[in-house]
Parts: structure tokens; sequence; C-alpha cells
């Protein structure tokens, strides 16, 4: 019999579902119908958290930027405003679907359908738990990339069928922006595949839980170079330059009202729990907490890092201004580019220096952590400096005062500050 | 290989987040550079200058709050300075330093929306903003204390202002003053290095003070040019030549210079109200008017109105945007035969091409928002 009465069931909800689906065998059922129930059942889960996760958060964020705003945020409907997102949803339900005269109607209806469905099946790969994870590819990182870039697509789509030019601007930044972007993603995920040797994300976190060391403390540079990428990918501040509220309204969405602009904000949601997930995942230990995971349910684990991870990006939101797009790229290009490039040569050549000098894993690992810490400030430091971070016509300074009317004081120099 | 794209015109307004009202750019672009830069005002006309023609030099005051919304108290001095010029009314010394407080106190309100819908363009979503908008309505209750309204506050009159302030008003303003400075460095500390507002406005929007006063730019705009131009000191009025305080100036020109001067210029205000506060003497708010200009006549709207003598004048102060005229001629009627308004929005804007031509369109918006404009000002 299932017992989900008692609360260790709850540890490890694989557990759960390994003795339906035996109690199914053992009902006589042929070979596929617990393989499709366990496909259905893991749907089902992922589609039913991602929902309620992103009603959740959508609440979360508001109040929190309500909190960092210095206002209150929803607090009418519900107790303390908590099914202001669900008002919210019902009202983009009902509200009449407005194609506009000149858009390429088939692609204008297929853009959120296109940009919801990627974002959703990255968690497929991710494992939320022991034994908890929908498929446990053996490409599970590249599986990641495929899926990430696909939203791309689905963008300039919507950009390109609204017939609008914010739309449009805001398309052609967001494939600008994500194509440099991208890059940058692979070579960091490419560094942590190296290190580890398995693409599967379930072997990646079980290595940093059997060496007892997250990656983030063996790569710092890969994480940074992720969670700036991941910044970009899901259009958050400073770098919500596809959809610029200031500049071009709402950029690709412009044109988009009602539930097709639900699906387009849900997937923005979306995105950031992927990147969010993947970061926990690959550079946080995943769903292993030190022995914690003995005690406290895996994926309670990962939800808690997850949602953690996500708040720096609604942090981010709450308190940074936008960058401009030229800046952005060249941050790509110039900044994090050669950053991860190093990242992956110095990786392969502590990956090679553990094999071949036969390092005990007490002694390496330390070792590497240190150094590429080290290596981490030194570099990022010293490529500021080197492309010019204090260039004298970027430096901040206060204003001249002055009591002698009629004087110009162009170009001269201004106290500092 | 340079890819060369058609130009493409996207018009930014009169329905837009970032253009402060209803103000249309329209712009050509080519890709994200700005080719041409065209203005397109005049969708908040209101034909105030005509209509002022109609109604008495009292029932003018209000039009003068509706004009620039986020300082009415400087528009309502403007106004009535022109017209104490035009009768010769001296108004009495308590109504003058009454006038420099809730000027000064006006600038630090406008000044706080300026830097924090800065800020806004930049992309900062909302939180300088809503920072800012803080400060903002307490200076606003101080305005409820005196005169019962918030924005369109129709305080000054001809020859004083209507009321004096209630006893509780000083040592509410001199709580605010206090604090105030706190609240400067916050904001001080949170902006001026923000490497992404640097990043974002050095060197954008550049006006030597040349092409500045070709283009007869004032108030911050002139100043953060490095000229240092400022009406309070040129041409004082109120009480302004019995304070110290000095005038900020910028040396590049740029974006960021005008941020820059514009928080210098809240900590001269809170300067020169500390001095105020302190110097303020007591008698009466408002002067007697002339027998000669207030004749009863037989109009059942107004039976007591100003008659100026006929002539003309042209009152002018310093206000948040720049400098801020009335010029008015009297044909002897209550009515002004011409009331025509020098409004520093309007003209700081037409330098705006020059800036932002070669510009992204990133860059035009935070252009935009550094001029400050209020279109209720620029359309009139």
């Amino acid at each position: 019999m299932i017992r989900l009465a008692e609360w260790y069931d709850f540890r490890d909800l694989g557990n759960t579902v390994g003795s339906l689906l035996d109690q199914i065998r053992d009902w006589g059922a042929p070979d596929w119908v617990p393989y499709v129930v366990s496909g259905l059942i893991g749907v089902v889960a992922i589609l039913l958290w991602t929902v309620l996760s992103v009603l959740a958060f959508i609440w979360i964020e508001r109040r929190v930027v309500g909190l960092m705003q210095n206002r209150i945020g929803p607090n009418r409907v519900g107790p303390n405003g908590l099914l202001q997102p669900v008002a919210d949803a019902l009202k983009l339900l009902f509200k009449e679907p407005i194609t506009t005269r000149e858009a390429d109607r088939i692609l204008f209806w297929l853009a959120p359908i296109v940009v919801f469905v990627p974002t959703i099946v990255v968690f497929a790969v991710i494992p939320f738990g022991e034994r908890m994870v929908l498929a446990d590819l053996n490409v599970g990182v590249l599986f990641l990339i495929a899926v990430g870039s696909l939203n791309t697509i689905a963008i300039f789509m919507a950009g390109w069928s609204s017939n609008n030019k914010y739309a449009l601007i805001g398309a052609m930044r967001t494939i600008a922006m994500l194509i440099s972007y991208e890059l940058i993603q692979v070579l960091v995920l490419l560094a942590a595949v190296l290190f580890v040797g398995s693409m599967r994300l379930g072997d990646i976190v079980a290595w940093q839980a059997g060496y007892g060391v997250w990656l983030l403390f063996l790569q710092p540079l890969g994480l940074l170079g992720y969670i700036v990428s991941g910044a970009v990918e899901m259009n958050r501040s400073p770098t919500d330059i596809a959809e610029a509220e200031s500049e071009i309204v709402a950029g690709y969405h412009t044109e988009y009202g009602g539930i097709k602009f639900g699906f387009f904000y849900q997937a923005e949601y979306l995105a950031g729990f992927a990147i969010a997930a993947v970061i926990v995942t690959l550079y946080m230990g995943g769903w292993t907490l030190w022995g914690v995971e003995d005690w406290v349910p895996g994926w309670l684990i990962f939800l808690a890092k997850l949602y953690g991870v996500f708040f720096i990006y609604i942090w981010s939101r709450g308190t940074l201004p936008r960058l401009r797009i030229d800046q952005l790229m060249a941050f790509a290009w110039k900044f994090l580019l050669p950053l991860s490039l190093v990242n992956v040569i110095i990786i392969g050549g502590e990956k090679l220096l553990w094999q071949e000098a036969e390092l005990s894993s007490g002694e390496a690992l330390p070792l590497f952590a240190v150094v590429n810490w080290a290596v981490a400030v030194v570099l990022i430091v010293g490529w500021a400096w080197v492309l010019g971070h204090q260039r004298p016509e970027r430096v901040a300074h206060r204003a001249v005062l002055t009591q002698e009317v009629g004087a110009i004081h162009f170009g001269e120099p201004a106290p500092t500050v | 290989m340079t890819v060369r794209a058609e130009p493409f015109v996207v018009n930014l307004g009169p329905q837009h987040p970032s253009t402060h009202g209803v103000f249309r750019l329209r712009l050509t672009l080519d890709g994200e550079r700005i080719i041409d830069a065209d203005m397109v005002m005049g969708y908040l006309h209101r034909s105030m200058e005509k209509l002022a023609e109609e109604r008495t030099y009292t029932q003018n005051i209000p039009f003068t709050d509706r004009t620039d919304y986020l300082a009415a108290m400087t528009g309502n001095l403007a106004y009535v300075i022109a017209v104490e010029q035009l009768c010769g009314i001296e108004p009495p010394e308590r109504a003058q330093w009454l006038r420099t407080i809730m000027c000064e106190l006006q600038r630090i309100a406008s000044h706080c929306m300026a830097v924090g819908i800065f800020a806004n363009d930049c992309g900062a979503w909302q939180t300088p903003v809503m920072h800012m908008l803080r400060d903002r309505e307490k200076v606003l209750d101080l305005f409820e204390m005196a005169c019962g309204a918030r924005l369109t506050l129709n305080y000054m009159r001809i020859g004083g202002v209507s009321r004096d302030v209630p006893p509780e008003f000083m040592p509410a303003a001199r709580k605010l003053i206090k604090e105030l400075p706190k609240k400067l460095n916050e904001y001080e500390d949170l902006l001026l290095e923000n490497e992404i507002i640097v990043e974002r406005s050095r060197g954008i929007g550049v006006l030597t003070p040349e092409q500045a006063m070709a283009n007869s730019v004032s108030g911050p705009m002139l100043r953060a040019s490095g000229v240092a131009w400022d009406i309070r000191k040129a041409d004082p009025y109120a009480a302004y030549d019995k304070v110290d305080f000095d005038i900020a100036v910028g040396v590049h020109g740029d974006v960021y210079d005008r941020f820059v001067v514009r928080l210098a210029e809240m900590r001269q205000s809170v300067k020169i109200l500390e001095q105020t506060l302190d110097l303020i003497p007591d008698g009466p708010v408002h002067a007697q008017l002339p027998t000669a200009t207030v004749q009863p006549i037989d109009q059942p709207v107004a039976p007591l109105a100003i008659r100026p003598p006929v002539g003309e004048a042209y009152g002018r102060i310093e206000s948040p945007r720049g400098e801020l005229g009335f010029y008015l001629v009297s044909d002897g009627s209550p009515a002004p035969f011409r009331f025509h308004i020098r409004s520093p929005s309007y003209i700081n804007l037409t330098p705006l091409k020059l800036m932002s031509v070669g510009g992204t369109v990133a860059d035009a918006i935070v252009i935009l928002g550094s001029v400050d404009i209020i279109v209720g000002e620029v359309d009139r």
C-alpha cells in the first residue's frame, strides 16, 4: 500500500511515485502503462508547481518591491492581497483578445505558445530531489542550452508579427542580446561540465554532494557569467532592454493583451525560475545541503535555494537602472567573453592537473578553490581596469559652487565625490 | 562592411510612458541611431494666454498654477511680480520673505520630481522616484498648511500673499529642513556614483555654453553647461538679496551635470531656507493696494478690479526649470491687453534635436528626462 500519511514519505516524493508505479505493475497492466503514468505524474506536478510558484511570486515580488520603494503594494484582494495574482489572471483571461489590423495573424497567435513551451520544458531535466527528475537525460546540459535558446525565436516572432515599431525594436534588441549572452552561457556551462565530467544534471549534483563542495566555490567566474546571462535571458533590470518601459513601451509584447500577454508574463517568470534552477543545480549543490537532505525533504531544500536565487533578480529589479544596448553588448563581448574563455582554460588545466598529478580530492579541491577565487578577483578588477573602468570622462563628480554671476566654468575640473 | 538600413520613423508619444505628458517626439532612426528628431507640441494647448486677456488680473493667478503644475508657487510669483511692476506696488517685508520660503520649498519639491523621474528614465524602475516622492509629499504638507492646497496652490497675491502662515508652519518647516540634508545624502550615496547612471548620462546630450546661450536655455540646464547665471543673484526679487547662497554650476554640459546641478541646488535651497526661517520679520503680509488702481466698476463679476496704468511690464524669476517670465501689457482696463508667458520648459526643449541627433533611442529618452519639461508649461 502507499503510505502517504507518514511524513518521511514526503522526504522523497520519488519513492511515493515508485510505489504507485509498482502497484500498477502488480495489477498486471502492460509495461507502457506505468511508463506513461510516470511521465504524466511528472508533467502534472511540474505544471502545478510552476503555476503556483508564479502566482506566489507575483505577489511576493510586488510586495517586496513595494517595501523597497517605500509603498505598500497590493493589499486589497484577499488577506494581505494574497489573491491579487488570481484576480490579475482572471482579468487577463476575460479580456478581449485583440489582434492589430496589419498583424501577421498566425505568427501573432503562435508566439505566446512558442515562448511558453520551451520555458516549461526546461524543468524536465532539472532534478528536484533524489529520483525526482522527469527525464534524466545523459545530455541534460545540452538540452538546457538547446531549449533555452528557443524562446529567442518566439520573441522575434512576437515582435515581427505585431507590425509595431516599438515591438520590432524590442525584438531586434532581444536577438542581438540573447545571441551574445547565449555564447557566454555555453562557455560557462562547458567549464562546469568539463570539471565534473558529466552532462547529466543528476551526476553534477551527485558530484557536488560526493565531494562536499559546491561548484560556486570552484568556479566563481562561471557563476558570475551565468547570473548575468540569466538576467539578460529573463529580461530583468538592469538588462530589461528588450522591453525597456521608459523607451519602447513594452518592447516585443507591446501589442499583446489579455491572456496572450499573460503567457508572455508567465513565460518570463518561468524563464527566471529555470535560470535559478540551473544555478542551484550546477553551482549550489542542487537538492543537497551537506547532509541536511537526510532530515529535510530534498525538494524543499532545492526550492528554498531556487527562491533564494530568484530573490537576487527581484532585488536587482528594485534597485538598478538600465544599461543601454551597446553598453550591454560591450559588456558581453569585451568583458564576460574573455573572462569565460579564461575560465574554461583554467578549469581545463586544473582538471588535467588533478588527473595527471594524482592529487587527492582533499588536496586538490581547496587548492583549486583558493586559486580560482584569487584569479576571479584579479581578472575582474584587472580587466575592468584595462578596459578603462575609471576613464576620466566617466568619473562621478559634484557641481562647482560659485558666487560670481556670469562666469563660465565649462571644462574646469569639478570637485570629486 | 557597414549595413545601411532604410530610415525608420518612430513616434515617441503623444502616448508614451516617458514623454512626461502629451509631448510627441518624431524620431528618424537608422537602426538604433537617431538621424533626425522632430518635436511636435501643442497636445496640451489650452490657450491660456488668450483666456487671460478676458479675465481680471487677480482672476489670472490660478492660470499660473496650471502652467507649471509641479511648481505652482514660482508660477504665481512671476505673474504677481509682473503685475506689481505694472502698478508700482511694493509688498511688505514679511510677504517678501514668505515668498522666498515658498519658492525654495517649491524648488526642492520640483527637483525631487525631476531627479526621480530622470532616474526612472534611466531605467531605475520607480525606486528613486518613489523615495523622492516621499520627501516631496512633506513639502506639499507644508503647502497645505499654508494655503490649503497641495498642487495648484494659488497662494501669491498682487501685493503680497493670500494669508499669513499658521503658527504651526514654522516649527514644521524647521523640522523638515533639519531632516532634508540626511535624505539628500542618501540620494547622493545611491545615485551620484551609481556606475550605470554615470555610464548612461556622462557625455550624453552635451550643450556647450555657446550653444546653450544661443538657444536661450536657462535654469539648471544653462548652469550645467557651466554658465553661472541665476536670476536670484543676477536680478534679485523677493528676499534673495538678503540671503547667502551659491550658484551650482556644472562643467561638462551633459545629462549627468544637469542631474548633479539639481542635487546641488536642493542643498542650496535648504541653506536658503535655514536663513529665511531665522530672519523672517513679523508684520503684515499684504500691501494696501493704491486706491487709484482698485476702483469699483459697473461689472457684476468683478466689482473691485485692479486697473493698472497703461504700460507694459516683464516680471521674471528663477523657477525650478529656468527663467520664468510674464510679459504684460495694460491698456488701463481690468484685464491685461496682452499676457505672454516666457516658459522655461518650452525654450529649454528647443535644443532637443541638437542634443539627441547622433545618439540612440535610449539616449533621447534620458536627454528628454534631463530637460525636465512640464508639458503644461510647454504648450500652455
